[in-house]
């Protein structure tokens, strides 16, 4: 009983934490497209967008004007028929990379991108060394050590 | 004490190896330590400006649009500056903004030998005449962009903008800073010599 409360409070939590966190900034009906499904859409291409007034939020999250405006502009977009990737790149055309929040992988992005991969593998390596060293154990005592070691506790 | 005669390889080595381990933490944190600095201090004489995002339309021509009159000047369209035969300066203020008043001394003297022709962003037509019947005009020409969406397509993110542009029609430099700081006027002269303007 107990076992399955815990096993079903853990589920929940899981559920709970990979469920995306969304706090949208559109909060005027009359901002929001009539049909749901292009309102999702306008939302989750603004989710990509930053806002260049406060520059670490999307413009879906930010309550600047001009946020305001790049969202009527996304909507407008979308309402005409515009794919996800129109949109983007008519505010990449004007904004450039920088208005995207997850920028596209490039040469000058590549390490930015590949910068986990590298950090594992450095990790992989420095750790096999680590116990490759701890296998072979302590290197025997030269002469002049074993020397020492005798008057030392010879000494005694 | 004799340890060199001891094992003096081995010893050297962990003698490096300590070395680097305090070393190497120490130069990444002195360096970004001063790169943080730098940063900061640019910030502060405007050098650096995280706002001065890299605009992709310089070096691309005036994008499309026509602005109706801002009293006291009178508004223009993209084919106005595509027809010039001279340099101008596009300049993007409000009245509610206090950079671009600030900016404005600098504009009146940079007027003498530059025209400059303003676009008046989300701004009231009352509101940015009266701004320019106290600060004075430094315009040639000013548009009211009141819902501004010209400025979406300039690739503006905030007043004050000003955008270089050659004859023909040429963006060739922007500045997302005002023209009262003398690096960022440095910077218009530069490009302004490379168009064959004063």
């Amino acid at each position: 009983m107990n076992r399955l409360l815990r096993t079903g409070l853990a589920g929940a939590m899981v559920v709970l934490l990979s469920a995306p966190v969304v706090a949208l900034a559109v909060d005027d009906p009359s901002e929001m497209l009539s049909d749901p499904k292009q309102e999702s859409r306008a939302e989750a291409i603004g989710a990509q967008l930053r806002c260049l007034v406060c520059q670490n939020e999307s413009i879906e999250d930010s309550g600047a004007t001009l946020a305001r405006d790049l969202r009527t502009v996304v909507r407008e977009h979308v309402a005409k028929g515009e794919s996800n990737q129109q949109v983007i790149d008519w505010m990449v055309a004007r904004y450039g990379n920088f208005i995207r929040l997850s920028p596209p992988v490039t040469v000058a992005t590549l390490l930015l991108w590949g910068m986990p991969v590298l950090a594992l593998i450095m990790g992989l390596v420095a750790a096999a060394l680590a116990f490759r060293r701890r296998r072979s154990g302590p290197a025997p005592l030269s002469e002049a050590e074993q020397t020492r070691l005798k008057e030392l506790s010879d000494g005694h | 004490m004799n340890s060199e005669e001891v094992s003096p390889g081995d010893d050297r080595k962990s003698v490096t190896r300590r070395r680097l381990l305090l070393g190497v933490p120490m130069v990444g944190a002195g360096v970004c330590g001063v790169a943080f600095w730098k940063m900061l201090s640019g910030m502060q004489a405007g050098s650096f400006n995280p706002h001065d995002i890299n605009a992709p339309v310089t070096g691309r021509p005036v994008p499309d649009f026509t602005l109706p009159d801002q009293p006291p000047g009178t508004g223009f369209a993209a084919a106005d500056l595509k027809a010039l035969t001279a340099p101008v300066l596009v300049n993007f203020f409000a009245s509610w903004c206090i950079p671009c008043i600030a900016e404005m001394e600098a504009l009146l003297a940079l007027q003498k030998h530059l025209p400059i022709w303003g676009i008046a962003y989300k701004d009231k037509i009352e509101n940015a005449t009266g701004l320019l019947k106290h600060a004075g005009n430094p315009y040639s020409r000013i548009g009211s962009d009141r819902n501004g969406r010209v400025a979406i397509d300039w690739g503006v993110s905030g007043v004050p903008e000003s955008f270089l542009i050659a004859p023909g029609g040429l963006i060739v430099w922007h500045s997302a800073a005002g023209l009262d700081n003398s690096e960022v006027r440095d910077g218009l002269n530069a490009a302004l010599k490379a168009v064959g303007g004063r």
